[in-house]
């Protein structure tokens, strides 16, 4: 089964790959290790979880202003996620996916966050706006 | 984004290629968001000194010029780092020289640190070393357009101050210190700063641990949104709205609360909603104080503390007395860190109160912290602090335990090694 998400550019691009979801906002600083690009908050459903080279699909980023430093860095050190996907556009997050440089998209038709699976197949068109996602069995 | 001929004259080239590659991030980064246009503002704080992995290899092998082009600007370009063009604060950063010996922080970052702060002063930055620039003299004023990063000082400038700033990044502050303009988004706009919830206080706010709860609380009811505080509790100090603000911007992402009667932009309940119905409030009562106090104990098993953590946000010189006063005479069996500006450690240097808490077995730390550092006594496994944001935060850092508590009870701790606190 696949199906199409409506969205608007955050960081144009296009990219391709397996979709990681996450429920919960995330954190930058203190909530990854760009070193790694794990999860390291504890009590965050996705702790110890790795999120490079995925789709990462989530409602938003909270915590410190570090968050666009720490993705930043996941940049630097080859441990960013293939694209962005989320729900609420704020500061953080849309720095945080400027400077990451992975295509991004927010302001969406359905709500990702609840759309997509982890494991789906998504393929990110932020130039003309639309997700294409082919949902796993 | 629609540019002023000024802002389009930058993004050309005009004032140079550090200020085009500026412009273009601010450009990029105000379509991200979906913004309009830019501001003017005069009062930067952000951070370019702190250390890091990626900061570290990028010094070594390409100089200051390159590491500011790379993580301050999100740019690839090779050019050298013109003045600040507006004032510019350091925020806080890692450990300094007075911590050498004390924390296990690695020397070649104290020194680079070092290195850093002389060539970013002599562009122009202000090095104010500290999460708490309102507390040493950077404090804007109602209604003026700034570029702050740092959660807790974002909150409180909005919210304590009457500034108006977004929560800014590390790209986005070293793009608006060469230009003076930052994306004209969110809170910068009258609309976008009044109350989303209310909450009513039911059981008595009066301690620094109590506004602490109380921000923890709002922050995880409001998460990115506005609470709005009424109800019981007495007139708070620029500590409580310091705590309370730290703890909901670690809790949740809040960047601006009213409470009425206190706040400069809420002189009533109905000021803090503007037009908007008043919405239903949520009750703040002993079971949600109760429940709290228990999420923020809950990754603490072990009672055997072996740190000590007082001061996040850093101290004021009041906080650092008050700890002068809980140790005076007694001696530490744990490690303890009073984390301060360091303009105001003179200030606790000249009164006397540095004496009386190194004589105690403390110390007094300015310019870092253990979250921002990644750094604690050695074989620290258990820490106890007064900080609802260091409690949420250094589990994750640094795979420690934590215990939260009032002043005093953190004193006993380092007394006698041993948690003992409850709820009163």
């Amino acid at each position: 089964m696949s199906f199409l998400l409506h969205g608007r550019t955050v960081v144009p691009g296009v990219a391709e790959g397996e979709a990681l979801v996450s429920h919960e906002t995330i954190s930058g600083w203190g909530g990854i290790d760009p070193a790694k690009g794990v999860i390291i908050e504890r009590r965050h459903e996705l702790y110890g979880v790795c999120f490079t080279g995925k789709i990462l699909v989530f409602p938003g980023a909270k915590g410190s202003s570090g968050w666009s430093g720490f993705f930043q860095s996941t940049r630097l050190m080859g441990t960013a996620p293939l694209a962005m996907l989320f729900t609420d556009i704020t500061t953080k997050a849309a720095l945080g996916a400027v400077v990451t440089r992975v295509p991004s998209m927010t302001g969406f038709d359905r709500d990702p966050v609840e759309a997509i699976r982890t494991g789906d197949w998504v393929r990110i068109d932020a130039d003309a706006g639309v997700v294409e996602v082919k949902a796993g069995l | 984004m629609k540019l002023t001929d000024e802002e389009k004259a930058m993004l050309d080239g005009a004032e140079g290629p550090a200020v085009a590659a500026a412009m273009d991030l601010l450009v990029r980064y105000g379509e991200a968001l979906d913004c309009e246009r830019l501001c003017d503002t005069r009062n930067v704080a952000g951070t370019m000194t702190q250390p890091s992995p990626a900061k570290a290899k990028l010094v070594a092998e390409h100089g200051w010029d390159k590491a500011y082009a790379v993580i301050n600007l999100d740019s690839d370009e090779e050019f050298e780092v013109p003045q600040m063009k507006v004032p510019t604060c350091q925020l806080q950063h890692g450990f300094s020289d007075d911590s050498v010996g004390v924390a296990p922080y690695p020397k070649q970052y104290v020194e680079l640190q070092a290195d850093a702060e002389s060539f970013y002063g002599r562009k122009g930055v202000n090095i104010l070393a500290t999460c708490t620039p309102y507390q040493v003299g950077n404090l804007p004023v109602r209604g003026e357009h700034v570029a702050w990063m740092e959660s807790s000082a974002v909150v409180y400038a909005n919210s304590v101050l009457g500034a108006r700033t977004n929560c800014e990044g590390g790209a986005s502050t070293g793009a608006a210190s060469l230009t003076g303009k930052i994306p004209c988004w969110g809170n910068h706009h009258e609309e976008n700063r009044r109350g989303t919830h209310l909450i009513d206080v039911r059981v008595p706010v009066k301690s620094f641990l109590d506004w602490g709860m109380l921000g923890y609380f709002a922050g995880d009811l409001v998460q990115e949104e506005r609470p709005v505080v009424v109800g019981d509790f007495a007139q708070p100090e620029l500590v409580d709205l310091k705590h309370f603000g730290a703890a909901a911007a670690s809790s949740g992402g809040v960047e601006m609360y009213h409470i009425p009667g206190v706040t400069p932009e809420a002189p009533t309940v109905e000021a803090a909603f503007g037009s908007a119905k008043l919405p239903e409030a949520v009750h703040y009562g002993q079971r949600e104080r109760e429940q709290i106090y228990e999420n923020l104990n809950s990754q603490g098993s072990n009672t055997d503390v072996d740190f000590v953590l007082l001061g996040c946000p850093h101290a004021s010189v009041d906080q650092i007395w008050r700890a002068a006063r809980a140790l005076e005479g007694r001696k530490l069996k744990a490690q303890l860190w009073i984390m301060v500006p360091r303009a105001l450690k003179v200030v606790a240097d000249r009164s006397g109160y540095t004496e009386i808490i190194e004589k105690a077995g403390g110390k007094v730390l300015s310019d870092s912290c253990p979250a921002m550092s990644r750094s604690a006594p050695p074989g620290t496994k258990v820490f106890a602090t007064d900080s609802a944001k260091q409690a949420h935060y250094l589990p994750a850092i640094l795979g420690i335990e934590a215990w939260f508590g009032t002043l005093e009870d953190c004193v006993n701790a380092a007394v006698t090694g041993r948690w003992t606190g409850e709820l009163r």
